[in-house]
């Protein structure tokens, strides 16, 4: 492995500063980055460990009734936080069908949103990859990509971000906490991970030495409780990404759709709101031909970027059932494999 | 040799013989505390680590390697380079014999298939040893690579698998595809798979002087250690090999392959103790995989579903430089009773590593194609699954017309049916859902495995304290050797397991044969049982030719040992313990040898085959397209069970291979270079927990007296055939929707909703 620095600062200041200068970058939990750097793909010279930086673990419900959730705060006990998934659901349940409960353990909010794509020619370092090597091409385009973009790419990558975390979380409109050198900042979670277009290799809002600190949900994100759910199909039944996935949420007043949101997962560079979809349902009853149009409406840009044209219908059959099933309600406890189309049968075993 | 310190569970006391007990594992609380030494947890004093580097390109030529900034980097203390390195006494291309495959030991700088060893660095750690591998950065010159079963020109190899003939013929199949009523002609497609075992291959290697110690995991001790004396050049006892634990081998550990013949060189070349360990994806190559087929199944049944024609081809890939052929064809030669039977092979070349012997080589493959078009066939004549098979059984091997040595399928098939409930099964497809509304489909699936014996030898001895000593070479790979093994041991010699010092997993000890072929078992076991014989044997004669013994004068033929006493057969109240007769006679321990070895006679006359029956549930979401196994049963026939429980645990093993065969494992090759593209285990998919639904395995009684002494049959990889065609037939049942490339997908199950 190659040689580098490791840095444990003491304050979020002192990392801002550790993190600006090049080759310099943020250690969490390493579930994602420390596999990157045993296969040469991240080369980091400087690691900036977050994790003992004090006053990121905490998950606080502010005076203005939105949720602040700390960038250390693991994926396994927000997900198992019982206010948050009781207010939440939908991202409890996405948090938990990702990954494996011992990775859920280690892994941390901050690096959920700031994981890299599983482009395999991305990992693979002998392969041209755009987003590893700037203008050096791109071997997926007409490489083995079932798995890749159909909403968002360009020709210069078709990769698709992994996390389940942010579908339903930009679906409820969160919002980053950001602290960097010229201070504090936020932006909407649909802002944070970048498309594409010419420049893959610009993945994210993030300047150098910019720090996750904090994710917000606003007071809104609450009202959704009732009927949210997320929806991910996978090939085997856990531990494994989605092929394509979708968080539902509705405000259901007096038999009709208040407001719906709607985001897809697997499809694109960024967890990837359908806003034309959601509108199509407010106002109208939570009826199957109104989540048929929703479907087809988000899926009206979709594109195959290669072997990949059958998860456009799947993300359209996705989007259906996931708001048939959020309209059903929340259940009153998270089924035992979270967002699996056997959710409803899986009897003991858990994911 | 390692000390080990077997136990068996108190709680399993038991009374009579050793042989059929449920044991647990004896070994179980060393690997559940850690204590179980595998290969790579040996550590020796002054030890370098070798980490190999390897080729990005499947088909050219190393041109350049920047040995110099690797050597540069702190702690590299050599760079091992088909330029630098130590000579091998022969050329590791020659095939010395047909056991011998060719490996890559940096002989040159001709790049065969990606992730071909291309060097080796070797430094003071592991960290500085992979960076150093990195800065090697090769160059090369590229050829374009064969890649996939349509490469290049196709060719007949002159043999399958090992040995079998490429064809086999059984009466008039075209005439007989031409008279039938119903005809099928599918083609299925299986993908390469890697053995992926958890345990990464590994050595831990020592030159002293011309002697050589080894820490290797190997399912073929002394095959392994006749390899390693003709390349380094050294004589057979001066070697010594200890592999007391393998963290499954699958046939990848089997015969010797390059990279631990790298570890060996790498310590010569620096007169150090080495470790040398491969990542994940560095066994996507030099350690062997099963080849990808396609094979076109043609079957002909007249108006009753009785067939009149079974056509089997299969083609395959072998490298650009070795042979070795997927003998999946092969899987129609003994389930189905066909007057007209046709299997044949042919293969393509291409860039790859040489494909191996991967857990049911060949019946793998084939019964998941085979199976399937039996259901196929059955669906075309309108008749159950079942009832079509049974009306086909084979009452002696179709292919050979000669009986079984013993054949209890149809109990399989009753037993296992009954317990899963099969009779209630719809005959048309999509006809069943839960109550959550999934698609529930019922699949089954014929298994079958061969019967093998190999060689092998055992030491046996009686000691004057009464216990007693079994020595053989044997392997265990995790399937329980050292427990079964040393029941039968302990039953060989009439006492009771933990009066017994079994010895086994080092090279010193007598030769086990390999563990493969589901045979090591039946010919370890064999051997064990034939040394016992023989040790107690002398032991008798000490007693019954001494006239102060109340044996005296009884014969061999008249005593029986049991719990550490010989006994006369016709009066078992006269006797005498074994150190009574030792200590008398005056001497330390009595010691014989045995050995276990194929019956050439009853091969002639008798087939010789476990079987089986496999019967699985599945669900699938009508609309996603998105897959659950929820029930399987396998009820096998497999002649004596030696340890239940261990049994239990290999078809259980097997069945999940089986539904990982059919849902899950592909190796997903670039189509242009070559690489493959998931050479990790978080995207080479296996069966999770989550995908593993209640397993029910039946043992079904099964008595052999032809097969070996002791009547066993292999239960390792007969798990798997059956189960891949049950769970592929069961989507079919769900869905309505026949897919015959393999794995199955949600792509190929959306097409209806
Ligand atoms: C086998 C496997 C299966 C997986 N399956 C799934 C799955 O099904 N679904 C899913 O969603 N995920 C899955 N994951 C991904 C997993 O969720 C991520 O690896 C994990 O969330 C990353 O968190 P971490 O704390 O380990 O981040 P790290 O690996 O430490 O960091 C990841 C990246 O984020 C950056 N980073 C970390 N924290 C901050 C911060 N506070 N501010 C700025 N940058 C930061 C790091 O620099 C790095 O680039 C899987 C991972 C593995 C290994
Ligand atoms: S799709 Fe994107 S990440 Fe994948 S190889 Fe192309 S540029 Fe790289």
């Amino acid at each position: 492995m190659k040689q580098f620095d490791y840095v444990r600062p003491a304050t979020v200041a002192e990392a801002v500063a550790a993190a600006v200068q090049p080759g310099a970058a943020y250690l969490a939990a390493g579930t994602n980055l420390l596999d990157l750097m045993k296969g040469g793909v991240s080369r980091p010279d400087r690691l900036v460990d977050v994790t003992h930086l004090d006053g990121l673990d905490a998950i606080e419900t502010l005076a203005d009734g939105s949720l602040r959730i700390g960038a250390l705060v693991s994926n396994a006990d927000l997900a198992h936080d019982p206010v948050f998934a009781r207010s939440y659901p939908a991202v409890a349940e996405a948090l938990l069908s990702g990954a494996s409960a011992q990775l859920r353990n280690a892994a941390t909010v901050g690096g959920n949103l700031l994981q890299r794509t599983r482009c395999a020619y991305f990992y693979d370092t002998a392969s041209r990859c755009n987003k590893r090597e700037a203008g050096s091409g791109c071997d997926a385009r007409d490489g083995e990509n079932r798995g890749h973009a159909v909403l968002g790419w360009s020709d210069s990558c078709i990769a698709t971000h992994p996390s389940d975390f942010c579908v339903p979380l930009v679906a409820l409109d969160a919002v980053v906490e950001i602290e960097g050198k010229s201070g504090r900042r936020e932006i909407a979670l649909d802002e944070l991970h970048c498309l594409p277009g010419n420049s893959p290799e610009r993945e994210s809002a993030l300047e150098p030495g910019d720090i996750v600190v904090a994710v917000r949900l606003p007071p809104a994100a609450r009202g959704f409780a009732a009927h949210a759910r997320y929806l991910k199909v996978r090939d085997r039944t856990s531990y494994a990404f989605a092929v394509v996935s979708a968080a539902a949420a509705l405000r259901i007043e007096n038999g009709k759709v208040a407001e719906a949101r709607i985001a897809l997962g697997g499809v694109a560079a960024k967890p990837w709101r359908v806003r034309a979809a959601e509108d199509v349902l407010r106002g109208v009853a939570p009826t199957a031909d109104a989540f048929q149009e929703a479907a087809w409406r988000a899926l009206t840009d979709a594109k195959p970027s290669g072997d990949n044209a059958f998860k456009i219908e799947l993300a359209r059959r996705i989007v259906m059932r996931a708001l048939t099933l959020a309209a059903a309600g929340t259940p009153a406890r998270l089924p035992a494999l979270p967002a699996s189309p056997f959710a409803a049968t899986s009897g003991a075993i858990h994911a | 040799m390692p000390e080990l310190n077997l136990t068996s569970a108190p709680a399993h006391i038991r009374h009579g013989s050793n042989i059929g007990q449920p044991l647990t594992r004896r070994d179980g609380v060393l690997k559940v505390t850690g204590q179980a030494t595998y290969a790579a947890d040996n550590h020796l004093p002054g030890m370098l680590f070798a980490v190999i580097a390897v080729s990005s390109i499947a088909h050219g030529r190393v041109v350049s390697l920047d040995v110099t900034a690797a050597k540069r980097h702190p702690g590299v203390v050599d760079v091992m380079t088909p330029d630098h390195k130590p000579q091998l006494a022969i050329d590791p291309e020659i095939k010395t014999n047909p056991f011998v495959f060719r490996m890559e030991a940096l002989q040159s700088n001709e790049v065969r298939y990606a992730n071909q060893p291309i060097a080796v660095v070797i430094a003071e750690t592991l960290e500085a040893a992979t960076e150093g591998a990195v800065l090697l950065a090769p160059r090369y010159e590229s050829l374009p690579p064969l890649v996939g079963l349509d490469a290049g020109e196709s060719f007949v190899p002159p043999v399958v698998g090992v040995g079998n003939p490429t064809e086999n013929h059984l009466g008039d199949v075209e005439a007989g595809l031409a008279s039938a009523e119903k005809q099928i002609d599918a083609t299925y497609e299986t993908p390469p798979q890697y053995h992926n075992a958890m345990e990464p291959h590994a050595i831990v290697v020592q030159w002293d002087g011309d002697r050589l110690s080894v820490d290797m995991p190997t399912q073929g001790l002394v095959l392994s250690l006749a390899r390693i004396a003709e390349l380094f050049g050294i004589a057979h006892d001066k070697i010594h090999i200890r592999s007391p634990f393998l963290g499954g081998g699958f046939g990848s550990k089997g015969l010797m392959g390059g990279p631990p013949v790298l570890g060996i060189m790498a310590a010569k070349l620096v007169g150090r103790p080495i470790k040398l360990v491969l990542r994940r994806e560095q066994m996507y190559g030099p350690v062997g995989h099963r080849a990808p087929t396609r094979q076109r199944l043609r079957i002909g049944a007249d108006g009753e579903g009785r067939l009149t024609a079974l056509d089997h081809h299969a083609r395959t890939v072998s490298s650009t430089f070795d042979d070795f052929y997927e003998p999946a064809a092969d899987a129609s030669h003994t389930l189905y009773a066909a007057p007209a039977i046709r299997t044949s092979h042919d293969a393509v070349r291409v860039n790859t590593g040489t494909p191996l012997f991967m857990r049911a080589p060949g019946e793998a493959t084939g019964s998941i194609a085979l199976e399937s078009a039996i259901d196929e066939m059955a669906w075309a004549c309108g008749m159950d699954p079942l009832a079509f098979r049974l009306k086909n059984y084979a009452e002696v091997e179709p292919i050979s017309g000669k009986p079984f040595s013993s054949k209890a399928l149809r109990a399989c098939y009753e037993q296992g049916a009954a317990r899963f409930g099969w009779a209630k099964r719809s005959l048309q497809a999509r006809q069943m859902r839960d109550d959550a509304g999934l698609l529930v489909g019922w699949g089954m699936g014929t298994a079958t495995f061969p019967a093998l014996m190999f060689q092998a030898e055992a030491r046996a001895a009686i000691r004057r304290d009464g216990t007693g000593v079994m020595e053989i070479g044997a392997h265990d790979m995790g399937q329980g050797a050292w427990t079964a093994l040393a029941q039968i041991a302990a039953d060989a010699v009439g006492l009771d397991i933990d009066r017994v010092t079994f010895k086994a997993g080092t090279s010193d000890l007598p030769d086990a044969g390999i563990a493969g072929g589901s045979a090591h078992t039946a010919t370890a076991g064999a051997a064990i049982h034939s040394a016992g014989a023989a040790v107690i044997a002398k032991l008798a004669d000490l007693a019954t030719g001494d006239e102060r013994s109340p044996l005296f004068g009884a014969g061999n033929a008249g005593v029986i040992a049991r719990d550490g006493r010989l006994i006369r057969r016709d009066d078992e109240s006269r006797g005498e313990s074994y150190a009574e007769i030792l200590a008398r006679a005056g001497v330390a321990e009595v010691e014989a040898r045995g050995t276990g070895a194929p019956n050439p006679a009853a091969m002639e006359e008798y087939a010789m085959h476990a079987h089986g029956a496999v019967f699985a549930e599945v669900k699938v979401d009508p609309e996603l397209g998105q897959i659950r196994v929820s029930r399987m049963v396998g009820a096998f026939a497999a002649g004596r069970i030696v340890n239940p429980r261990m049994v239990q645990s290999q078809l259980f093993g097997g069945m999940i291979w089986g539904m990982s065969f059919a849902l899950h494992e592909e190796a997903i090759t670039d189509r242009r270079t070559g690489r493959i593209m998931n050479a990790n285990l978080g995207e080479y998919h296996v069966p999770v927990n989550a995908d593993v639904p209640p397993l029910d395995v039946i043992t079904v009684d099964e008595h052999d007296p032809h097969v070996n002494a002791l009547g066993i049959k292999g239960v390792g990889e007969i798990g798997i055939t059956g189960s891949a065609g049950a769970v592929a037939n069961a989507v079919w049942h769900a869905t309505g929707v026949r897919v015959r490339r393999f794995p199955i997908r949600i792509e190929d199950l959306l097409t209806q909703s």
